[in-house]
């Protein structure tokens, strides 16, 4: 597990910018009044998006905003591995290694990663243009092997098309995100066997004839209750 | 073969417009009124009459579980909570639905929680899932202007609010109370049951998690007729099903197809086959990470429903196959699920806890050969240890996979034993 | 009501109750670690685990609510095997290190281990190392120790409410911590070294002092406040290593302030142990015959209206009587018990108790609090006051400092004045209660406001039949002792006030002080003092003879706390040195004065108290005050009711000169505490 405690070096403030500021009343608004504290996961998420981590800072504010301990919202912070809790990379690779994607050769994908950035598992580059990580599986397993990078998953990767990838990211090009072979969300490869017609309407039942049904049913099955036992 | 006119998730893989306007024309939100206007005591009948079992992995019958929230509303209000965390090694179906389907799961979201008197809905999304989320949200916007959702959806006169929610990271959040946990802004680690979120839930109040597939299949089964869902599969394991086949096969992909369809079949039809042919199969985890592993033999003839996997003591899960040819080092691949539980564990209670920690370290060894014979004893001791004794079932399923490899494969763990101690005295000699 | 057998037991309980409860019901123990009858239940240590037929797994007993015909084997295969099972994982983990551990001998995990444990591991992995976290002065951490049975992590959150503890990341990497290991700010921070079932949270003063077996434990009562807390102090030979708390369900329940468990250590230290006389401007070590000698010669010859004793506030009964005794009989109507000045009518006792009772505050559902800030004057009190408000329907109104009292309140300002002349009622309670604090009564308009605050509560309707809302919290455990026994100013006498004024214009010539050490002993004039205690603080300082006594742990005495609740304490050991039990020492010198004090033992001062006032004969127990008119009328004046407690750590001399309460004062007095940026 990735260290779960706080950086040493942390800003001395933390304040949300308008725009994240504005969200947080967004999100704040869905949940019930005097449950705020759902808000929390989403609010160290703007907080992560605008500093790029998760810092002490932006934990006790988000804990002022939400009227939370402290405490709570570190615990929250600590608990969830999407949260950086120390500086990660303008670009933060992170390659899942869970079992489909490992069936399907995750360890050259990693392999690939750590050459072409030089990096180990859990670096970051000096400077703090990369980072690279592991992912538990990232729940696109008929897609494996699968990178992500930022909030996009590049999947169908294999040992070349990471090195061509990342050469892009190194270029400072932001990449197509999806399949890399090509395919189409989580369909076969090659030709289609299902879904190959346009899809139309299906057809609906008889609404008024199950109601009938139902009803009769029912009564029937009242009948039966309020009868006396045989 | 399932024929594509009875394939519910007709934009399984994006094919189509997945917005508003593609969804209506391919049936979604047709009629919505009707069904609502059918009463919730009909949706919940027709939803039991369909057989519909959990999508999620516990394989539940969804509509006895909606069946269980409160008969009137009181002064709490009732949620239904839509479990989009899904993260279960080999599962990747609610993904394509999110992102491809999304208008079915916001109709199902409407349909599901007006039956159980619910006028607010969240669905709980994990956090990797950042462009589903955005589509999702995109048509959820989409229909609250359409006013399919909202103060008067889609003209029934039931005010019903839907909000999307992202988690951060932790398996451990699909677990249905974690999840509530996790929603309320805690760390997602399980509540004890009883009480059952039907009477303490979200907030306190009386709530029902369903997984995506299970709620976005609901309008479908309610229009066609549960009747049609009921005619697939087999008694007491009905209705059509996606399933995710990964691994080593040809052509892994997602299809939807009948339930109790031949898990050879499944493969040889939608994923051309296991790598290197059939033969070259060395063995197959049915239904997601969870779920203990089968050899090739059983492969051969089972069959993909809840009732004949775990008569092979093994388990549909959430159906997400995983194919391994004998290229695998399965004792590599199993450590590598003992990993994943252990990293996953919430720490809550202590079987899992430290339970996961020891297995993981075991099974390390174990890949090398590094332990004693008689330690796979003590390994599959500790994994009856750990299940069964636990808050929530992750430690059922940390424990699984590892029974499942001593079950079937005991011979290799000993082979590479003895080979390491061989290897050893070797060395020593030289 | 659910009937159930248990181990064969037929039982009958009330609907809701859990197995585990319901088990204890007839004796059948089920083990546990972080299960605890006064906390949420957590239901994760796993130990608890039972058989009950036609379940298909083990059961966490002390979560499951029974069921009717419900069949629960505690003792099966199945039960046992499960117990042996999470034992064992409790212990790969767990260092093992008994030999060195403070828990030592009571320590659950190594009871548990001796009934469920293997023999040997098998676990043949590295064990987990986890870094020590600093929480305090008081709590000492080894977390490799930890079984993360979240105990300390509910006390903080729910019985505290601070919630500073909790635990961060997850899985087997999960570890118990404050916030950026700040010290735990509560004044109930000790309490979780008793919870803690392992030696993960020990007593950082008491670390590598003893082992349980090696003490002598006694029962008694807290001094530190007026809460009566029920205390066990455990001693080695003639030192007191530790206190800690006892159960009782009407005072305490079983929590202890941290200043009452952590002062201890100042027993040891500048310690009275032998009388001195003043010579030359100097105290000088001297005899008792030679002390006595001084004072007979100072007594001699001087009207009694020239004489006057003030009592301190950890006095105990017996001594406050024989001193009034020994007053009286030399004619002296001076005396007076409330060193703080504070207005008590002591004719009527309804009007300085807390006549709700510290249980009865779970009765009531609305509290206006007036000059008093519980949660330094009583932090068990304040604890039950919390307990209260987390059962939600309980409105909490604050007249006096703002500040954070660990549950919401309504803060109305800190200016009685304001308050007195348009005063708030709490909306449509039923048992409303005030308390009135000696912040509001130890002002020079004390009486006024006395006579305001039981207008007021009689408006509130926070006095009827059935319910008595009207509370004085005290801050000195000898207080209601004091006007019990009336060590008040008898006819024509002088209070504290009045006492220090003549002294000051030496209208009066002696002073007695019985461990008074909390007034302005500048203003004492030139009279002669003779300091009876037993800590060389302000009132030794001052004094002209020190007559050594004996502190709380070293003596039998009765208190009487702020309910009216007659308790005694027991003597733990002896007093250092030359000193003596206070009220032997106050008989000694009666007799030295030929006014020889008539009685001669413990059983005849206590038939005496009785005498004095019958309700010394009812310990333990509250007796309900009649309700009259008290107070007097007069103006309020404009002005704050801050609580006198300016640093909890340091009241009274024992505290004072206790090194693990210099610890506490630096650490969250001083400041230390802005450093750790703690929020909650």
């Amino acid at each position: 597990m990735s260290n779960r405690s706080l950086a040493k070096e942390q800003p001395a403030s933390f304040a949300f910018n308008a725009e994240y500021l504005a969200r947080a009343k967004v999100v704040i608004a869905k949940y019930p009044p005097g449950r705020q504290a759902s808000a929390v996961i989403p609010l160290l998420d703007f907080a992560q998006r605008q500093e790029g981590w998760v810092t002490r800072p932006a934990i006790e504010e988000i804990g002022k905003m939400l009227d939370m301990a402290t405490m709570r919202v570190l615990e929250v912070a600590t608990f969830y591995t999407m949260f950086n809790l120390e500086p990660v990379g303008k670009t933060h690779v992170q390659v899942c290694t869970s079992l489909p994607c490992w069936l399907r050769g995750s360890n050259e994908v990693v392999k690939a990663c750590k050459e072409k950035l030089s990096l180990g598992m859990g670096e970051r580059s000096a400077d703090g243009a990369f980072s690279l990580g592991e992912l538990e599986c990232s729940g696109a397993c008929v897609n494996a092997p699968v990178i992500q990078i930022g909030d996009d998953y590049y999947e169908d990767v294999d040992y070349a098309s990471t090195g061509k990838l990342l050469d892009a990211f190194k270029r400072g090009e932001t990449p197509a995100h999806g399949s890399a072979i090509g395919r189409m969300g989580s369909a076969p490869a090659g030709d289609q066997i299902t879904l190959t017609e346009n899809p139309t309407p299906p057809p609906k039942q008889d609404f008024a004839a199950a109601k009938a049904a139902f009803e009769k049913a029912k009564a029937e099955a009242a009948a039966k209750a309020a009868a006396p036992k045989a | 073969m399932l024929s594509d006119k009875d394939r519910i998730f007709t934009n399984l893989y994006g094919k189509h417009d997945w917005r508003l306007a593609g969804a209506r024309a391919r049936g979604d939100w047709d009629g919505t009124k009707e069904i609502l206007d059918m009463g919730s005591d009909w949706i919940i009948d027709e939803m039991k009459r369909s057989g519909l079992r959990g999508r999620g992995g516990a394989g539940f019958p969804t509509g006895l579980k909606w069946s269980f929230m409160p008969k009137t509303e009181s002064d709490r209000p009732h949620y239904l909570v839509v479990n989009a965390d899904e993260g279960e090694p080999g599962t990747c179906k609610d993904r394509d639905m999110l992102r491809y389907d999304p208008h079915k799961l916001i109709e199902g979201c409407l349909i599901a929680s007006f039956a159980m008197r619910a006028h607010a809905c969240y669905i709980y999304i994990r956090g990797e899932f950042y462009n589903e989320a955005s589509n999702l949200q995109v048509a959820i916007d989409e229909a609250y202007a359409a006013g399919l959702v909202g103060d008067n959806a889609c003209g029934s006169g039931w005010k019903f609010d839907i909000y999307l929610h992202r988690g951060a990271g932790a398996y451990i959040c699909g677990e249905e109370t974690a999840l509530i946990e996790s929603l309320e802004g805690k760390k997602g680690q399980p509540r004890l049951k009883p009480p059952f979120p039907a009477g303490v839930g979200l907030y306190g109040c009386p709530t029902t998690v369903n997984n995506v597939e299970s709620i976005a299949v609901a309008p479908t089964i309610l229009r066609r007729g549960a009747s049609w869902f009921a005619g697939f599969g087999r008694p007491n394991n009905t209705g059509t099903k996606v399933f995710c086949i990964s691994g080593n096969v040809n052509k892994p992909c997602n299809v939807e197809e009948a339930m109790s369809i031949p898990l050879k079949e499944l493969i040889e039809k939608h994923c051309g086959g296991v790598r290197g042919g059939w033969d070259n199969l060395l063995g197959i985890i049915p239904g997601g990470a969870s779920v203990p592993v089968l050899p090739k033999a059983i492969c051969d003839t089972v069959l993909m429903d809840f009732d004949a996997l775990r008569d092979v003591k093994s388990g549909l899960g959430t159906a997400a196959v995983m194919v391994m040819d004998k290229t695998t080092d399965i004792v590599a691949a199993i450590a590598r699920l003992s990993a994943f539980y252990k990293h996953e564990s919430c720490g809550q209670c202590t079987p899992c806890r430290e339970g996961t920690g020891w297995l993981a370290r075991v099974m390390k060894r174990m890949v090398k050969g590094e332990a004693t014979l008689a330690e796979i004893d003590t390994l599959e001791q500790v994994t009856y240890q750990i299940e069964g004794h636990t808050i929530c079932a992750l430690g059922d399923a940390a424990a699984w996979p590892v029974q499942g490899l001593i079950r079937h494969f005991r011979p290799e763990l000993e082979r590479r034993i003895r080979d390491y101690r061989d290897a050893k005295v070797r060395d020593k000699a030289a | 009501m659910p009937k159930l057998t248990i181990d064969g037991i037929a039982v009958e309980v009330p609907p809701n109750t859990t197995i585990l409860q319901a088990a204890e019901s007839v004796g059948v123990e089920i083990p546990r670690f972080c299960y605890h009858d006064r906390l949420s239940i957590a239901g994760n240590c796993r130990m608890c685990l039972v058989d009950v037929e036609k379940s298909p797994k083990p059961v966490a007993s002390c979560a499951m609510p029974v069921g009717e015909g419900m069949v629960v084997h505690t003792k099966s295969d199945r039960a046992n095997k499960a117990r042996g099972g999470v034992m064992e994982f409790l212990l790969i983990n767990h260092p093992l290190d008994c030999p060195i551990c403070d828990q030592g001998g009571e320590c659950d995990l190594q009871d548990q281990a001796m009934a469920y444990g293997f023999d040997r591991g098998r676990f043949h992995e590295n064990k987990r190392a986890v870094k020590d976290k600093y929480m305090g002065p008081v709590i000492e951490t080894v977390m490799t120790r930890c079984i993360h049975c979240t105990r300390c992590v509910r006390f903080a959150t729910e019985v505290a409410g601070v919630p500073q503890l909790g635990a961060t990341g997850r899985g087997e990497d999960m570890e118990i911590t404050t916030y950026l290991e700040g010290a735990l700010a509560s004044e109930m921070s000790g309490n979780v070294v008793d919870l803690c079932p392992v030696g993960a949270l020990t007593s950082k003063p008491y670390a590598f002092n003893a082992r349980p077996w090696e003490l002598r434990k006694t029962e008694s009562v807290d001094v530190m406040d007026a809460v009566g807390t029920n205390i066990r102090v455990d001693a080695r030979g003639r030192t007191v290593l530790r206190v800690l708390p006892r159960v009782n369900e009407d005072v305490n329940e079983e929590w202890l302030a941290d200043k009452s468990r952590h002062a201890c250590d100042g027993l040891r230290y500048q310690r009275l142990d032998q009388p001195y006389v003043r010579v030359n401007g100097k105290l000088k070590a001297a005899s008792w015959d030679e002390t006595f000698a001084v004072i007979v010669g100072k007594l001699s010859g001087i009207n009694g209206s020239k004489v006057a004793a003030i009592a301190g506030d950890t006095v105990d009964a017996e001594s406050m009587l024989a001193l009034k005794d020994l007053l009286t009989a030399l004619g002296s109507p001076n005396l007076d018990c409330r060193q703080d000045g504070a207005a008590l009518d002591p004719t009527v006792r309804a009007s300085y108790l807390f006549n709700s009772t510290i249980a009865g505050i779970e009765q009531a559902d609305a509290l206006v609090i007036i000059g008093s800030n519980p949660r330094k004057e009583a932090p068990v009190l304040n604890a039950r006051i919390r307990k209260r408000y987390l059962k939600g329907n309980f409105q909490v109104t604050v007249v006096g400092d703002a500040v954070d009292l660990t549950y919401k309140h309504k803060h109305l300002g800190n200016d009685l004045a304001a308050f007195f002349q348009s005063p708030e009622a709490p909306a449509g309670a039923k048992n409303p209660m005030i308390i009135v604090g000696m912040g509001a009564l130890s002002r020079p308009d004390g009486a006024a406001i006395l006579a305001a605050a039981r207008a007021y509560a009689e408006a509130i309707g926070a006095v009827k039949d059935g319910w008595n809302g009207f509370n004085v919290l005290h801050t000195a455990a000898a207080r209601v002792g004091g006007l019990d026994l009336g060590f008040v100013p008898g006819q024509g006498g002088k209070d504290t006030r009045g006492i220090l004024d003549a002294a000051g214009k030496g209208e009066i010539e002696v002073v007695y002080l019985l461990g008074a050490d909390e007034i302005d002993t500048a203003k004492l004039g030139n009279a002669f003092v003779i300091y009876q205690g037993h800590h060389g603080d302000r009132g030794a300082h001052r004094a002209d003879v020190v007559l050594p006594g004996a502190a709380y742990t070293e003596k039998d005495g009765t208190y009487v706390n702020t309910e009216g609740r007659v308790q005694r304490g027991l003597r733990a050991v002896f007093p250092p040195g030359d000193a003596r039990e206070d009220w032997t020492i106050i008989r000694a010198l009666s007799e030295k004065l030929g006014k020889t004090l008539p009685y001669d033992n413990m059983a005849q001062v206590r038939a005496r108290l009785n005498f004095v006032n019958p309700l010394f004969g009812t310990v333990d127990k509250v007796q309900p005050a009649e309700w009259k008119a008290f107070g007097a009328a007069g103006q309020i004046s404009s002005g704050s009711a801050s609580s006198p407690i300016t640093n909890y750590y340091m009241t009274d001399p024992i505290s004072r000169a206790s090194r693990t309460m210099a610890q506490c004062t630096e650490e969250f007095v001083m400041g230390s505490k802005q450093k750790t940026g703690t929020h909650g």
